[in-house]
C-alpha cells in the first residue's frame, strides 16, 4: 500500500464518515458544518484523480458558495428557542426497504460488471484541454448556462424579496 | 493503483446517505443538504470515469452540474426562506397547503 492509496482512503473515510453525519446528526448546523469536511474530501478526491481544475471549481462553488447560501438558510430559519426536529420514525420500514433494495441493485451492477481498470495516467493540466472543449463544441450549452445563472439570480432575489 | 470499484463504492454510499435523508428527514435545509450529497455522489462517478479512461469531457458535465446545482441552491434557499416568513416553519408535513 503505497502514498497514493493511503491518501485516497484517508479521503474516502472522511467523506463516508461526514456524509453519515450530515444525514444523521439532530442539529442542522452539524449538519452544514460536516457537509463542509464532505465537500472538501470530494475535492481532494477530485485532485487525486488528476482533475485539476475540478478540485478548485468544487472548492469556489460548493464551499465558498452554495455551503455558505445553506448556512444563511439555517440560521434564517432557526428561531432562537429552537423546536426540536422530527426525525422520521414514521417513515423507517418503507425507507428501510426502499433504500436496501436501491443499495441493493448498486451494489450488483459495481460488482457484477468487470470494469476495465487500467493504470491512472495523470495528464498534466486538465484546464487547457477543458477550455478548448468548453469554447468549441460545447459552447452552446456555456451560454445557455449563463442564462439560466442570471435567471435564477433574478429569481431568487425577487422570490427573498419581501 | 486504486480499482474504479473503490470510487464506485464510495459515490454509491454517498448517493443512498443522500436518499436516506431525503425519505427520513424532514427539515428542508437537511433534505436540501442531502440532495446536494447525492449530486456530488454523481459528479464523482463522471469524475471517475473520465479519469480511468483519459477524456477530460467527463469533468466538463460536472462543470454543468455544478453551475445548475449553484442555481438550484439559491433558488430553492429563497423558496424556503419565503415560505419560513410565510408559516415560520420549515417542517415538511406541516407544508401541505396544497394538499387536497
Amino acid at each position: 500500500m503505497n502514498l497514493y492509496d493511503i491518501i485516497f482512503y484517508l479521503f474516502a473515510i472522511i467523506t463516508i464518515v461526514s456524509a453519515t453525519f450530515v444525514v444523521f446528526t439532530k442539529n442542522i448546523v452539524y449538519a452544514a458544518y460536516n457537509l463542509l469536511l464532505t465537500l472538501f474530501g470530494i475535492a481532494g478526491l477530485y485532485v487525486l484523480l488528476g482533475a485539476d481544475f475540478i478540485g478548485i471549481v468544487q472548492l469556489i462553488i460548493y464551499v465558498g458558495g452554495i455551503l455558505i447560501l445553506i448556512l444563511f438558510g439555517v440560521m434564517l430559519t432557526n428561531k432562537i428557542t429552537d423546536v426540536p426536529i422530527k426525525s422520521g420514525v414514521l417513515q423507517v420500514i418503507p425507507a428501510s426497504i426502499g433504500v436496501g433494495m436501491l443499495a441493493g441493485i448498486l451494489i450488483l451492477i459495481v460488482t457484477n460488471i468487470s470494469w476495465r481498470n487500467m493504470e491512472l495516467t495523470v495528464p498534466e493540466s486538465t484546464i487547457g484541454s477543458l477550455g478548448m472543449l468548453l469554447m468549441n463544441e460545447y459552447i452552446l450549452i456555456f451560454e445557455l448556462l449563463g442564462m439560466l445563472l442570471l435567471i435564477a439570480l433574478i429569481g431568487a432575489a425577487n422570490i427573498a424579496r419581501k | 493503483m486504486i480499482p474504479i470499484e473503490h470510487y464506485l463504492f464510495l459515490s454509491s454510499f454517498m448517493f443512498v446517505t443522500g436518499v436516506v435523508g431525503v425519505i427520513t428527514r424532514r427539515n428542508a435545509i437537511v433534505v436540501f443538504m442531502s440532495i446536494e450529497l447525492m449530486l456530488n455522489s454523481a459528479n464523482l462517478v463522471f469524475v471517475t470515469f473520465s479519469s480511468y479512461l483519459g477524456n477530460v469531457t467527463g469533468q466538463l458535465v460536472v462543470f454543468f452540474v455544478m453551475a445548475v446545482a449553484a442555481a438550484e441552491a439559491a433558488v430553492g434557499l429563497a423558496i424556503i426562506i419565503a415560505i419560513f416568513r410565510n408559516k415560520l416553519t420549515v417542517n415538511l408535513d406541516e407544508i401541505n397547503i396544497l394538499k387536497w
